[in-house]
């Protein structure tokens, strides 16, 4: 297995005011190419920090991310991001969104009916296209980050980024962003990354489930495979075995061996 | 919040016809209603302010009505001024013209400096906003500096340019700056983590930021500024005026003053005023238009 992206012993910690706060240590990952990798953890370990490490929005402290054993430490197209909260841009219409990623990344490469396809075929991806000319404040939650999650597959990324992306959404349609996720993953074979604090939204998703200890100075705890056929059902699984066994692994992680103490924070 | 308002509106317009085609008279009394709530909110909005008027003018009246009254009253003012209000755009030489052209003429003056000043401004304060060390240090200077009188500079940049009527646009430039560099720079500083994040992700440049998220994100608080802005510029001009001469309206006052026309300055006032208010209303509603939909998320 060749890692695609590397996380290679990456520490993390910030300096205030000669007080030094240990987030993230000592941790090492590799993720293979189309993988779809899940991190989970209570809140407050720091598993946003180490998603803003991959992207490259804070810089790591000690070690390094490698993307195609290449160091990566800014920010870029090629490692795109779905936010927590969609951070669509409320000036723009729907369209203009996702074209203002296409026309910065392709801006030199594609002409302009071929920009114009390319933001329509993503929003089609995502069934946002009826919808292109709404505002953001015109459209519901989940239709926001489906955009979100079309202005990133847009800039066609070597890796898709998610900060716990259906985490503000109901149960309903985040279940059927989950079956998109599923779809576009399958379709078009990206290498995700997803946070989460959901356990069934992590094993339904992933081919890998990495388990983060509580901060600070939090680590990699465990990774978990999930040998599940795809495409997946969520019905099917429900009674699963393979399923069930997944689950029952994450929730002893989370809640017997790591339990979250709430008087540490 | 207006665009729910408008497709509440949108969306029960189509139902009213549906139901009329059931029992036509339920059709009109709706649009009858209407009509009456538009005209019970005008009469809410316009009667109050006239009463008001109405009876500031009447006492007014009885104030200045005895032959010893120092001040004009209304009547006299109407009579000796009429001309000045029923014609404001008769031309009858170079110091005899209607008081429009004149607030014409200061409104060139407050377009030049004010023009200036929006554009310096929102550029400066952008800039300031960015960094949070030259926010810390210029931002008690321009504290000091917003707070000197409009008619304190003028001797300087009389000075400085030997001529009054550049002298006049720069002391509108240097009053109505301030307000549009301290509210752009909170704008540019109060822009989302979440924007930024989008913004360093796409890679834009300092010119691509600067357009497509630093300007429409922190439009509010930019028309903010500039409302402030431009009031503070028609202040300036009509007391610079005075001073500069010229054919502005603020030269008029100091004029009809001279020559002891009292009533003409009365009316030069609520021309003033007039426009003053109509400026603010403009740049307002200017910033609403363009910042639709900015706020909301």
């Amino acid at each position: 297995m060749t890692a695609y992206l590397k996380l290679d012993h990456i520490d993390k910690h910030f300096d205030r005011g000669g007080v030094r706060a240990e987030v993230l240590k000592g941790i090492n990952l590799s993720i293979s190419k189309g993988e779809f990798v899940s991190i989970i953890g209570h809140s407050g370990c720091g598993k946003s920090t180490l998603l803003n490490l991959i992207a490259g929005l804070t810089p790591v402290s000690v070690g390094a991310v490698l993307l195609e054993n290449r160091e990566v430490n800014e920010p870029g197209p090629e490692r795109a991001v779905v936010f927590q909260n969609h951070s669509l841009l409320p000036w723009l219409s729907v369209y203009e969104n996702v074209n203002l990623a296409v026309s910065k990344v392709f801006g030199n490469t594609k002409s302009k009916a071929e920009r114009h396809d390319w933001v329509m075929q993503n929003l089609d991806l995502v069934q946002m296209a009826h919808a292109k000319d709404k505002r953001p404040s015109e459209i519901s939650g989940g239709m926001k980050q489906r955009v979100g999650i079309a202005r990133a597959l847009s800039m066609e990324p070597k890796i898709l980024l998610l900060d716990e992306p259906f985490g503000a959404l109901d149960a309903l349609t985040r279940a059927h962003l989950q079956d998109a996720v599923m779809e576009i993953h399958a379709r078009l074979g990206n290498t995700m990354v997803m946070i989460t604090h959901d356990v069934d939204e992590a094993v339904l998703l992933s081919d890998r489930i990495v388990m983060m200890t509580n901060g600070p100075a939090a680590r990699i705890g465990e990774v978990l495979d999930v040998p599940i056929a795809r495409p997946r059902n969520r019905i099917e699984l429900a009674s699963d075995r393979t399923y069930l066994r997944c689950r029952e692994a994450v929730l002893k992680f989370l809640y017997e061996r790591h339990r979250f103490v709430e008087a540490a924070e | 919040m207006p665009a729910t308002a408008r497709k509440q509106t949108i969306a029960t317009a189509p139902a009213s016809p549906s139901n009329g085609h059931v029992v036509a008279l339920q059709v009109r009394p709706p649009a009858r209603y209407d009509l009456g709530k538009i005209a019970a909110s005008v009469s809410r909005n316009v009667v109050p302010p006239l009463v008001v008027l109405a009876i500031l003018l009447a006492i007014w009246q009885v104030l200045c009505s005895s032959p010893t009254a120092s001040l004009p009253s209304p009547l006299q003012v109407w009579q000796e001024s009429y001309d000045l209000i029923a014609y404001p755009f008769f031309n009858y030489g170079s110091q005899d013209i209607g008081l429009g052209w004149r607030v014409i003429v200061s409104l060139q003056r407050v377009a030049y400096g004010f023009g200036l000043a929006a554009i310096a401004g929102v550029v400066i304060g952008a800039i300031i906003g960015q960094s949070a060390w030259a926010m810390r240090g210029l931002d008690p200077i321009f504290q000091v500096l917003r707070t000197v009188p409009p008619l304190a500079w003028l001797p300087l940049s009389l000075a400085a340019f030997q001529d009054s009527n550049p002298s006049a646009i720069f002391v509108i430039f240097i009053t109505s700056i301030w307000p549009v560099i301290i509210n752009t720079a909170v704008g540019v500083r109060n822009i989302p983590q979440d924007y930024r994040n989008v913004a360093q992700v796409l890679r834009l440049n300092q010119l691509e930021f600067f357009w497509k998220i630093m300007l429409p994100s922190a439009a509010p608080y930019i028309f903010t500024g500039l409302r402030i802005g431009v009031g503070l510029s028609w202040l300036a001009i009509v007391a610079a005026e005075m001073l500069t001469g010229g054919v502005g309206i603020g030269f008029f006052i100091w004029d009809a003053w001279n020559s002891s026309r009292l009533p003409d300055i009365i009316v030069a006032l609520a021309y003033i005023g007039v426009v003053g208010f109509a400026l603010d209303k403009l740049v307002a509603a200017t910033g609403r238009l363009i910042t639709r939909g900015a706020s909301a998320n």
